[in-house]
């Protein structure tokens, strides 16, 4: 794997973007990493991503890999010789996936309203965020990592929302580890890792980034 | 080679249950079908899909899959010696599961959405959308088969039984609304794709007919009206 060429475009605050970020350091994969601006996208992330424009994007050796879950699932099976994300045994593997795949659907969408409106619709997503949690804590159980003794695909898919947790706890004004004090534990656990302290933005810049977002929505 | 009960909860006319139904044929494993009704969840599905609540699952040692996408992955490591779903390589796997989910969140609800819209109007502006899709979904495919039959190469794949299991929905909603969907002089390659998956030996008794499906489509919706009055 010498003279691999490896990319990723992305967004510092993207928790999707993070997903990868992990998952190459793991791999302890050199690459270039390249911040986009959403606003202004380069052309290489156009053409890079026709189809959907967004970050984050694998380039390995000039060839894209969009969908960051399918992205992680891409850097295992390449740079299979150290720290497997997936387990090996099939019916693990298919619950790995379901549960990344819950992730995507139930809570990115449910902490969009925590942050991004107001009143009832704020308050349905509260409900449904925390609800989401407690359904991942009842799945984690006591187990140290979502993968078991190890660190694995879920944990990946699932800790880059940890960064966003001040910003969900001021303006959603709730205490997640009063609600799902297992997933802070766990969440702190992750947070130890190299790979994913070096990942993660600082919460308070998370925080900052939401705040000029929630003008620009009208939210402020 | 996996060994124990394979039982599948479903019912014939789900599209994503024909997904696994067609890839255990792949496997040739036969599973136990339960059939389950919409409107009266079993114990059963209730037990095994806490989360979602739906069919298809598979239980597999009476352990659930849910989720047909991830199932059709789990088929295809359980049963390795059978032909395969997935490609082996691992960027035409990247590839194949971009598609699958282009599939499964942006144009099979457009589809959907076209159903339910009311009045020429508001369906003609859902299909303008579908119809970019089709060209999307046409491009890839020429991309991908590399001058062969189906999106899996010489045999059917992933990607062919993603959006084949589709088909027969389509149609019937063609046939319901008697519109177009799938308009073969703009996606010429994919109609001819189409007439080699409905015909194929796996697929061809699974695929229910799209009058069978516009016939209890129409029921359901009588017996939906009845309840609520």
């Amino acid at each position: 794997m010498a003279n691999d060429e490896v990319i990723l475009l992305d967004f510092w605050p993207s928790m999707f973007g993070m997903r990868l970020r992990i998952a190459l350091a793991e791999k302890e994969v050199k690459y270039e990493y390249k911040e986009e601006d959403l606003r202004n996208k380069s052309p290489l992330l156009l053409q890079m991503n026709p189809i959907h424009k967004k970050i984050p994007v694998l380039i390995h050796n000039g060839k894209p890999v969009c969908e960051s879950n399918i992205a992680v699932e891409y850097i295992d099976e390449v740079w299979k010789d150290k720290a497997p994300l997936l387990p090996s045994d099939p019916y693990d593997r298919a619950q790995a996936r379901f549960w990344a795949d819950y992730i995507d659907k139930k809570l990115y969408d449910s902490a969009r309203k925590i942050w991004g409106t107001k009143g009832e619709e704020q308050e349905a997503g509260k409900k449904d965020f925390i609800e989401c949690l407690n359904v991942l804590e009842g799945e984690l159980g006591d187990k140290p990592y979502f993968g078991g003794d190890n660190f694995g695909f879920v944990d990946i898919a699932l800790i880059g929302f940890y960064s966003w947790f001040y910003a969900y706890e001021t303006y959603g004004n709730l205490s997640t580890e009063a609600e799902c004090p297992k997933f802070v534990a766990w969440a702190k656990r992750c947070m130890q890792r190299d790979s994913v302290a070096k990942s993660l933005p600082d919460q308070h810049k998370v925080l900052e980034f939401i705040k000029v977002l929630r003008k620009k929505y009208g939210v402020e | 080679m996996a060994t124990g009960s394979v039982k599948l909860l479903g019912v014939w006319a789900s599209p994503f249950v024909n997904r696994v139904e067609i890839a255990l044929k792949m496997k040739s494993v036969e599973p136990e079908f339960i059939l389950e009704t919409t409107l009266n969840k079993s114990e059963l599905l209730l037990k095994s899909n806490p989360v979602y609540k739906k069919i298809p699952v598979l239980l597999h040692d009476e352990k659930p899959i849910c989720e047909s996408l991830v199932i059709l992955q789990y088929i295809d490591d359980s049963w390795p010696s059978g032909p395969s779903i997935l490609p082996s390589d691992p960027y035409d796997r990247a590839i194949a599961q971009f598609w699958a989910s282009y599939i499964d969140e942006k144009w099979y609800p457009l589809v959907v959405e076209f159903m339910k819209a009311e009045g020429k109007e508001a369906k003609a502006a859902v299909l303008e959308k579908i119809s970019e899709g089709n060209l999307l979904l046409e491009e890839a495919f020429i991309k991908i088969n590399k001058g062969k039959s189906f999106f899996g190469g010489d045999r059917i794949g992933y990607l062919d039984i993603v959006l084949g299991s589709l088909l027969g929905w389509v149609k019937a909603i063609e046939m319901m609304d008697e519109m177009k969907i799938l308009d073969e002089t703009k996606m010429p390659s994919l109609a001819e794709w189409d007439k080699r998956f409905c015909s194929d030996n796996v697929v061809k008794d699974i695929i229910p007919q799209p009058e069978k499906l516009a016939e209890i489509h129409r029921k359901f919706h009588q017996m939906k009206k009845a309840t609520s009055n």
